[in-house]
């Protein structure tokens, strides 16, 4: 742990979607801390609310959803409370982030270079439009892309889902941002390009000391790439540490669930373990902790929700009975 | 212990909607929706009931006097019999009687050539979807040189050829509408052909007719429906517009479009109301249908639901 | 290809419709004319020879620009309609350009902001918009705009200038001023269509990922909206547009009537109505033509927008 102050530090963030049909708490008192040049991990299974963690950071969380509680303090100021305007001085400057589909991502009728060049004169007017054209070339060409000068000129739909997931990573990356949130940008990909993808992003990453938060349901590649991990359930971290902690020495039910629910060569031929029932609709969550219905190891303590609470430095749990403790 | 595990109970009162129900919940939820449907059915029962609530038949040219011809809103007649709350045109002719008459012509019009054409079109169009290969062609190859042609030359070279008269119009009416209604129902006939139902009762030797009538067109019912409304009030215009032109209907026929006509030579001369209350009926008429009509359109299409 | 198959094909319909109607003769001819004069039509016509020669003589003429002369004017039709084709085309393009310029703006704020008063004021003007009767429309605003307040004339084209042989008449001031009324009047059915189109596009392009994507790159709103947004909803309106230029010419018919615009339509409708039935041939043949003239450019048109369309597919 650095003794600096977190560059994103996320306190009990409550984002809510008043639909017709009730109030969805996606978002529902969420913490989380990611510091400078550091590797955060945030795992949950679809639907858990971590794409809506994401944008709210971004401030791109459209209606009928709302922030309706918490901060989210960035290098200095409270991006919760933040007017539009300057919200969107930092987007694409100090924050970016890219999404999971990336043949959804660019703008079909726009070409390659339009889509790299605005990214940098939106912020910076002053830069002239052929000197932004060679950074957006350079950009391209950090990310391993052959032939940059000729793919300026081309359109998104020319290229392959990889291609084009680089690209919107060149855009991301071309004003040295402190902070990339990257939203499941693999899950789309064939698992060879994955790795790739995967490997430049962490270097160009570790080269620039941008912080990453990724993204994902898959608790493998949060293993390989990231410093600290926090795992999501029903609109609340539940568990969240140092990564190799976390892994190795799991303390909430749900996380060695997901854990054991990864196939593994070693266990070959085993039934494949799997966590019983389905994830609870965010319209109607059961009292206390949300996985209790779930749980082989819930009991009556469970109907008031636990607190998240530190078992070992710098990793907490969000659990009565966590794993590692004899059961009362 | 609480409810099981992803079981979500139903509200109380949810067995009780059916799809029904929902439906005109949903249709009435827009207060636009529900304006054009309650002057809608204003106008139909003008319509209906016509001679029996005009205070004079203005197409019976006995009860016309031509010294209360022109006559502004509100005057009374020579004799004192009736007052003309609308004005009279240059015959003498009760505008308030002569508008309820030409809503009822309008109406007759519009819904028998969109019912004709209806008819028509979905005949064919069940037939070119069930049957495909060369006849398919044949019949859309045809609906796509019909649409490819504005509607308002074709009826105009038709009636140009063909003359004046009640059943030409409608006839024209009909020859232009009934690709809408091919080319709707085929669309939403081929989706449903697809299906594996179809195919086993095609199986069971049940006879085509049969299988098109009973299994395919009540799915393409909503949009037909849709479209039916929608060209309703086209005919309803385009039929005012030709007879606005004079070559719609002949001048003896009560129609909204000729009495605009009529007052178009007055309009240099500040007798407004001749053409002025004529187009707001005819307005009201067409909006109204055009409201409700969209109003469905939103409500059947599974797309928009949010 | 197949345009020119429809061209064939709609000259053959043409044909046979004529013959349908009744004897060719007293079609073509003048209704005046005695015995001698259509023995003497009948025989310069080739009325006398085989069905499928006489149409080849008429396919050939037609090709030749000779669709017969006008009773009225004793001039070629062709010649008529050609002469007055330029006003006619003045005023649609002008109410298509309004209708575009009108549209979009209230479109696409229809289609940003759905739930505000204003996006479902538009929406309920917009169903106004195509219930009005054109034609009464039309009247109406002579009415109040002429005749009650006097602003602008009530008919006729104004003082015209040439460019390139063709007479335009928004180029003077005068001109505008008469051409201001009609072009409203004619846009206000389309000025409705743009809008819904409008709106609609808008509705579904404002939530994609890529409009996402550049609001996350920190881009201007306007920036966003004008080229993001609009950019990917221009498309489908555009080549719908060009489909409906035929309608709009086709509906100028009504407008030029009122407003006594010198164009193909009032020359149709007096023609119709006097039964100069050699005029009416050919404006039916010059329909044909530019329906499927008008069809063709839009598909070109189309494939050259759309930059998908135009490169195709490719793998990187």
């Amino acid at each position: 742990m650095s003794a600096a102050a977190p560059l994103l530090a996320v306190e009990e963030l409550r984002t809510h979607f008043l639909t017709r049909a009730g109030v969805v708490k996606a978002v529902d008192g969420v913490s989380l801390a990611v510091n400078r040049g550091e590797v955060l991990g945030l795992v949950g299974e679809s639907g858990c609310g971590k794409t809506v963690t994401g944008f709210s950071i971004m401030g791109l969380v459209d209606p009928p959803g709302k922030i309706v509680g918490g901060h989210i303090r960035f290098e200095g100021v409270d991006l919760a409370r933040l007017p539009e305007e300057r919200l969107r001085a930092l987007r694409g400057e100090r924050i970016a982030m890219i999404f999971q589909d990336p043949l959804m991502t660019l703008n079909p009728v726009l070409r390659i270079e339009t889509q790299m060049t605005e990214a940098i004169r939106a912020h910076h007017p002053e830069v002239t439009q052929t000197q932004a054209r060679a950074r957006a070339r350079d950009g391209l060409a950090q990310l391993g892309i052959p032939d940059a000068e000729a793919r300026l000129a081309a359109y998104p739909h020319q290229f392959s889902g990889g291609m084009r997931q680089r690209v919107a990573i060149a855009i991301a990356l071309l004003n040295r941002p402190a902070l990339l949130i990257a939203d499941e940008p693999t899950t789309a990909l064939d698992v060879t390009i994955q790795a790739q993808i995967l490997h430049e992003v962490q270097k160009l990453c570790r080269e620039s000391g941008t912080a990453l938060i990724w993204i994902t349901h898959d608790l493998a590649v949060v293993g390989g790439l990231a410093d600290a991990v926090a795992v999501m359930y029903a609109g609340r971290i539940v568990e969240q540490g140092p990564v190799d902690d976390v892994l190795d020495r799991p303390r909430h039910p749900y996380t060695l669930g997901l854990l054991g629910s990864v196939p593994s060569r070693t266990r070959r031929g085993e039934k494949l373990p799997q966590i019983p029932g389905m994830a609870p609709s965010p319209l109607h969550l059961p009292e206390g902790c949300s996985f209790r219905t779930r749980c082989p190891r819930a009991d009556s303590r469970c109907a008031d929700m636990p607190e998240l609470a530190a078992l070992a430095p710098g990793h907490l749990a969000r659990c009565v009975h966590p794993l590692g403790e004899a059961r009362p | 212990m609480t409810a099981l595990a992803g079981e979500t109970r139903l509200a109380d009162g949810d067995a009780e909607e059916t799809p029904l129900h929902r439906f005109l919940q949903e249709f009435f939820a827009s207060r636009l929706a529900l304006v054009g449907l309650v002057v809608l059915a204003a106008i139909l029962l003008i319509a209906i009931f016509a001679p029996w609530i005009s205070p004079q038949n203005p197409y019976d040219l006995a009860a016309l006097d031509l010294l209360d011809g022109r006559l502004p809103p509100g005057s009374t007649s020579g004799d004192g019999a009736i007052t003309y709350w609308l004005g009279t045109d240059d015959q003498g002719r009760d505008m308030l009687s002569a508008i309820f008459y030409g809503l009822r012509t309008s109406l007759v019009v519009g819904a028998l050539s969109a019912g004709t054409a209806l008819a028509i079109g979905t005949a064919l169009g069940l037939i070119a979807a069930y049957v495909g290969g060369r006849v398919e062609s044949l019949i859309m190859r045809l609906v796509d040189l019909q649409l490819s042609f504005p509607a308002i030359l074709v009826a105009l070279i038709l009636l140009a050829l063909l003359g004046q008269g009640v059943g030409k119009i409608i006839l024209a009416l009909v020859v232009v509408q009934w690709a809408y209604f091919a080319r709707t129902v085929r669309g939403s006939a081929l989706v449903e052909r697809r299906k594996e139902y179809i195919e086993a009762a095609r199986c069971l030797a049940l006879s085509d007719a049969r299988i098109m009538l009973h299994h395919l067109l009540p799915n393409c019912l909503p949009p037909l429906i849709v479209v039916l409304t929608v060209q309703v009030a086209h005919a309803i215009a385009l039929e005012a517009t030709l007879s606005f032109l004079g070559i719609g209907l002949p001048i003896t026929e009560p129609s909204l479009g000729l009495l605009i006509a009529n007052g178009f030579e007055y309009m240099m001369s500040g007798k407004y109301w001749i053409s002025l209350f004529p187009g707001v009926a005819l307005l009201l008429a067409i909006m109204s249908i055009n409201l409700v009509g969209d109003r469905l359109r939103d409500v059947l299409n599974p797309r928009l639901q949010t | 290809m197949q345009s020119a198959v429809v061209l064939v094909v709609m000259s053959a319909l043409v044909f046979l419709g004529v013959f349908a109607i009744g004897n060719p003769v007293d079609i073509l001819v003048s209704p005046q004319a005695d015995q001698a004069e259509i023995a003497r039509a009948t025989a310069a016509l080739g009325l006398d020879k085989p069905l499928w020669e006489q149409y080849l003589v008429f396919l050939g003429n037609a090709l030749h620009g000779h669709l017969g002369n006008s009773f009225v004017f004793n001039e070629p039709s062709l010649t008529l309609i050609v002469q007055r084709l330029p006003a006619t085309l003045e005023l649609a393009l002008s109410a298509m350009l309004l209708a575009v310029v009108l549209g979009l703006p209230l479109g696409l704020y229809a289609g940003l902001k759905p739930d505000t008063a204003l996006a479902r004021a538009i929406g309920a003007g917009s169903i106004l918009g195509f219930s009005l009767p054109t034609f009464w429309v039309g009247i109406m605003l002579i009415m109040v705009f002429a005749v009650e307040l006097g602003w602008l004339p009530s008919t006729g084209r104004g003082a015209t200038v040439s460019v390139l042989g063709v007479d335009l008449s928004f180029l003077t001031w005068d001109g505008l001023k008469h051409l201001i009324l009609p072009a409203v009047n004619l846009s206000l059915s389309r000025i409705a269509l743009v809008i819904r189109l409008a709106a609609s596009g808008t509705r579904e392009v404002a939530h994609m990922d890529y409009v996402k994507f550049a609001r996350a790159k920190g881009l201007r709103p306007r920036r966003v909206i004008l080229v993001h947004v609009l950019g990917n909803i221009l498309i489908p309106i555009v080549t719908v547009l060009g489909l409906e230029i035929g309608a709009v010419i086709a509906f100028s018919v009504v407008t030029e009537t009122i407003f006594a615009w010198p164009g193909i339509g009032r020359l149709i409708i007096s023609s119709i109505t006097v039964l100069d039935r050699p005029v009416i041939v050919a404006f039916l043949m010059m329909t044909v033509f530019l329906v499927i003239l008008i069809n063709l450019l839009v598909d070109i048109l189309y494939s050259v927008l759309d930059p998908r369309v135009r490169l195709g597919e490719a793998r990187a």
